[in-house]
């Protein structure tokens, strides 16, 4: 009450209820996820897979960023091909 | 009856060997006859922490391979004769830690004991798993910190899904006790706060230990706190856990606000 209105005076937070609410989002995922195979870890190993069956893929070109919110989550893969790939299978073909 | 009980957390150095070590203690002053077992192989202190470093001759390993009988690797207490002390190896691969092995250990010592207190090294590996493994009652060991904190929470989804209880549609019965506690910090928002705690991890509380120096001078002595300093507040906060394990119902002490002498000469909250 009275630190209430002493940190009002000093002009800082409490960290406390950000760490609360931090842990509450968290969890609430993390005790959905259990047992639970990981959607987007099966989803991105599978998208490699095939990309890679017609690609040589550059592990170091492959950017895989992960998302996770409280109504969707996005899995961004950016996977960057090398133009010449295009062209020899041409003259294969 | 007999009550094999787990002290655990998933995170380390939050004060598992500490209240195992002080909860055995206070058990055993109390008329009960207890065994702490080390369940920490390769990086074992318990040993230490109850001034028995020297006196160990065989441990959990050896009698879990048939090496050693039990009471061969049963340590008596020098202070208190109804607290016995069963060792981790040292030496060996916590793989040796087998399920059916380790199973007939507790066994044998539910027979001998009313608790046998099991000391959990951190992380969820083997030994981790097998220290919960046959445990009837849980102490799940809590930092007022968030990294403490989701590592209960996921140590609490273990304790409902892979102990022989759990298996068995019946429930470990668990309880939160909080270590570390700093009312000063708590009053300035700095930490969690003992509700925040509870109600994220949806647990009933079993005690509340505050930070206290005590913690550090008796384990430098190799004595449990709750002999060492037996008024000091984390001793008292420990002897009222033990009473509740016990089935008392003890009303539960929320560490106050501590104002040092300067400050309150000052006239201003401890900084």
């Amino acid at each position: 009450m009275s630190m209430g209105l002493l940190r009002l005076l000093r002009g800082k937070k409490a960290s406390a209820p950000i760490a609360r609410e931090r842990l509450q989002i968290l969890l609430a995922h993390e005790r959905g996820m259990r047992g639970q195979p990981d959607l987007l870890g099966v989803l991105r190993e599978e998208i490699l897979a095939v990309v890679s069956k017609h690609v040589t893929l550059d592990p170091t070109k492959v950017i895989v960023r992960l998302e996770r919110g409280d109504e969707v989550s996005t899995l961004e893969v950016d996977i960057e091909v090398p133009n010449d790939v295009e062209r020899k299978r041409v003259a294969v073909a | 009856m007999s009550k094999v009980l787990v002290v655990t957390s998933g995170k380390g150095g939050v004060g598992k060997t500490t209240t195992t070590a002080a909860l055995g203690a206070a058990l055993a002053q109390s008329g009960d006859k207890v065994v702490v077992v080390d369940f920490d192989v390769g990086l074992r202190n318990l040993d230490l922490v109850m001034g028995a470093e020297r006196r160990v001759v065989f441990d959990l390993i050896n009698v879990v391979q048939g090496v050693a009988k039990l009471p061969q690797a049963l340590i008596r207490d020098k202070r208190l004769e109804n607290l016995w002390l069963l060792p981790a190896s040292q030496t060996r691969d916590k793989d040796a830690l087998t399920e059916e092995g380790v199973g007939k250990v507790i066994d044998d010592l539910r027979e001998r004991f009313d608790w046998v207190i099991c000391d959990s090294p951190a992380g969820i590996e083997r030994g981790a798993s097998m220290a919960m493994r046959f445990a009837d009652e849980a102490v799940i060991v809590t930092n007022p910190e968030v990294s403490s904190v989701r590592d209960s929470d996921r140590i609490i989804g273990m304790l409902d899904s892979k102990t022989v209880r759990a298996e068995k549609g019946d429930h470990v019965q668990k309880h939160i006790l909080i270590t570390r506690y700093d009312a000063t910090r708590a009053a300035r928002g700095e930490m969690l706060t003992i509700d925040d705690i509870l109600e994220i991890l949806a647990t009933p509380l079993l005690g509340i230990i505050p930070e206290s120096q005590d913690v550090l001078k008796a384990s430098n002595v190799g004595t449990p706190v709750t002999l060492s300093n037996a008024d000091g507040a984390p001793a008292r906060a420990y002897i009222d856990a033990a009473r509740r394990l016990c089935g008392d119902s003890v009303p539960m002490q929320v560490p106050a606000e501590r104002r040092r002498f300067m400050d309150r000469l000052l006239r201003r909250r401890a900084a």
